[in-house]
């Protein structure tokens, strides 16, 4: 009772030195099994490679110059695009879904509720039930075989298209979310002003919804962007060797390349485009008024 | 509301709700699918479901998934929480760095998440097992917890606390008396979230596994990369149906605590 007593007198005396106490449990499994590992994977990227895998004393940048091979360029932009082209293609179907559901009056929870569905199973079967569709003897196939459209198979799977139809099923309701909440927030008196002043439903929407509700596209893009870019299962069992994109490549380079440094220096630059895009989030974040 | 939708929105709307649902309805009824062939339809089976039970790995692994995912959950939860609550008292400058930092971790790409880990525990010299893979979801857990309690403190009404300390209770006796069962649907919810997301992992899991530790991802990966077979189906549809009886459980649990 007596310690007790005394560690309240503490704490009491010091709130902040409490708080800190409170926290340095969990930040500290943080720190040893998150920063740590990052911080010494970004120290491997300076190093010199090991024959079979692992790293060599000394200190280098060649693994940061060999960002400027053709081959490996080829796999940033790729990534680049597929991640671009998810976003887009995301907010144009996300958008008119967020847009129906601030609108769906009771039947708002049910909507909201398929939404979520998706993103509590399992993305592995989810990607795995991408390939059931799109493999050549796979369901939309025999769907035009059996229509008489095609007389052979299509290759729809091992193609960008694969990986893109993937990741934007993957990643859809991270669109949907924010863009519905800054709509559900939207005050309706405003779009019954711009129609007493003459605004016609279009103008309306373009001058008065979708300006509003633009600080829910920018965390929705973002939400769906980031993880695109580092995108390692989608690409891997959809995309096939021709569809690389740059997780594959750091998987690649630990793997069967076996060059850590390399593989290090790839992840590093993964973290910084994401940390870059993490700050962006938070100020989108906090403009909107924190949520 | 006077505002009505035009016509063609609520139709479009419909069309991608079908597609966002048609892979998994379809991965579920092949699973009932009679064929070795999933893609022709000849009849209804259940032989499939039969087959799981004379898979003893398949057994296995959901039971070490069921394991990690359940002492992942516990510690996480239990240090997520910590975390909340301290980043709740402490001033704003130190709160908004330490908040805007546990989201780094929910961004980081898994693969890079997952090999930076794999670096550590070669260099150290740990061995790869079911310890090392319970480490790594605890990690990855926490920051996913302390945001859902955080945000279930933002919204607590705080005049309970200040009631009780004023009618003299001291802080710890607050804190359970009336701050822990005011906080409990938001642990719950968290505690739900890390159990679902230790159960799904699969990349990360991939490479601080080892050969010992294969959990069910893994395993229903080695399968979809060994080549298909219309046992992952049943095993699919299996999770599936696990998960979203268990978040339907939770909503239901939660909307009666007034979440």
């Amino acid at each position: 009772m007596s310690l007790r007593r005394r560690l309240l007198g503490f704490f009491a005396r010091r709130p902040v030195a409490g708080a800190w106490a409170l926290l340095s449990p969990g930040l500290l499994w943080l720190v040893l099994f998150f920063a740590i590992p990052l911080a010494i994977l970004i120290g491997y990227s300076v190093l010199h490679r090991g024959t079979y895998g692992g790293v060599m004393p000394g200190f280098t940048l060649e693994h940061y110059r060999r960002f400027s091979d053709p081959i490996y360029l080829a796999v940033a932009a790729r990534t680049l695009w597929i991640a671009l082209a998810t976003t887009g293609l995301c907010l144009l179907l996300g958008y008119p879904v967020a847009y129906v559901i601030a609108r769906a009056g009771r039947w708002r929870n049910v909507l909201l509720f398929l939404v979520i569905l998706p993103f509590w199973t399992s993305f592995l079967v989810r990607t795995y039930a991408m390939i059931v569709l799109l493999r050549s003897s796979g369901v939309i196939n025999s769907l035009l075989l059996g229509l008489g459209v095609t007389s052979t198979p299509l290759d729809l799977l091992y193609t960008p298209g694969a990986v893109l139809a993937g990741l934007v099923y993957g990643y859809l309701p991270f669109m949907i979310l924010p863009i519905y909440a800054s709509l559900e927030r939207l005050d309706l008196d405003l779009l019954d002003a711009a129609e007493a002043l003459g605004a016609r439903a279009w103008s309306r929407f373009r001058r008065v919804t979708l300006p509003l509700s633009l600080p829910g596209v920018a965390a929705g893009s973002l939400l769906v962007f980031i993880p695109s870019l580092g995108a390692f299962l989608t690409p891997d069992l959809l995309g096939g060797a021709k569809t690389m994109m740059l997780g594959n490549l750091v998987q690649n380079q630990f793997g069967a390349a076996r060059n850590w440094p390399f593989g290090s220096a790839i992840s590093f630059a993964l973290m910084l485009v994401v940390f870059v895009g993490l700050l962006a989030w938070l100020r989108v974040r906090d403009a909107e008024g924190a949520t | 509301m006077t505002r009505r939708l035009p016509r063609w929105l609520p139709v479009l709307v419909a069309g991608i709700f079908f597609l966002l649902h048609l892979p998994v309805l379809v991965l579920v009824a092949y699973s009932f699918n009679a064929s070795r062939y999933s893609a022709e339809w000849s009849g209804f089976s259940l032989h499939w479901y039969a087959r799981l039970l004379e898979r003893p790995d398949i057994l296995r692994a959901l039971r070490l998934s069921l394991t990690v995912a359940t002492a992942s959950t516990l510690f996480a939860t239990a240090l997520g929480t910590l975390v909340a609550l301290g980043l709740s008292r402490l001033p704003f400058r130190g709160k908004r760095t330490v908040e805007g930092s546990l989201y780094l971790p929910i961004v980081t790409p898994e693969i890079v998440t997952g090999i930076s880990l794999l670096i550590l525990f070669v260099a150290v010299g740990v061995p790869l097992g079911v310890g090392t893979v319970i480490i790594a979801h605890t990690a990855f857990c926490i920051p996913f917890v302390a945001v859902v309690v955080l945000a279930r403190l933002r919204g607590m009404d705080h005049t309970l606390e200040e009631a009780a300390l004023i009618l003299g209770a001291d802080e710890i006796t607050a804190f359970r008396r009336v701050t822990l069962p005011l906080l409990a649907p938001g642990i719950m919810a968290g505690a739900l979230l890390a159990f679902t997301l230790s159960l799904d992992d699969f990349v990360i899991t991939f490479f601080v596994a080892g050969p010992g530790a294969t959990t069910l991802p893994v395993l229903v990966y080695s399968m979809v990369r060994r080549g298909i077979e219309p046992t992952i189906n049943a095993v699919s549809a299996l999770l599936v149906v696990v998960t979203t009886l268990t978040v339907a459980l939770a909503a239901r649990v939660g909307g009666e605590r007034g979440a």
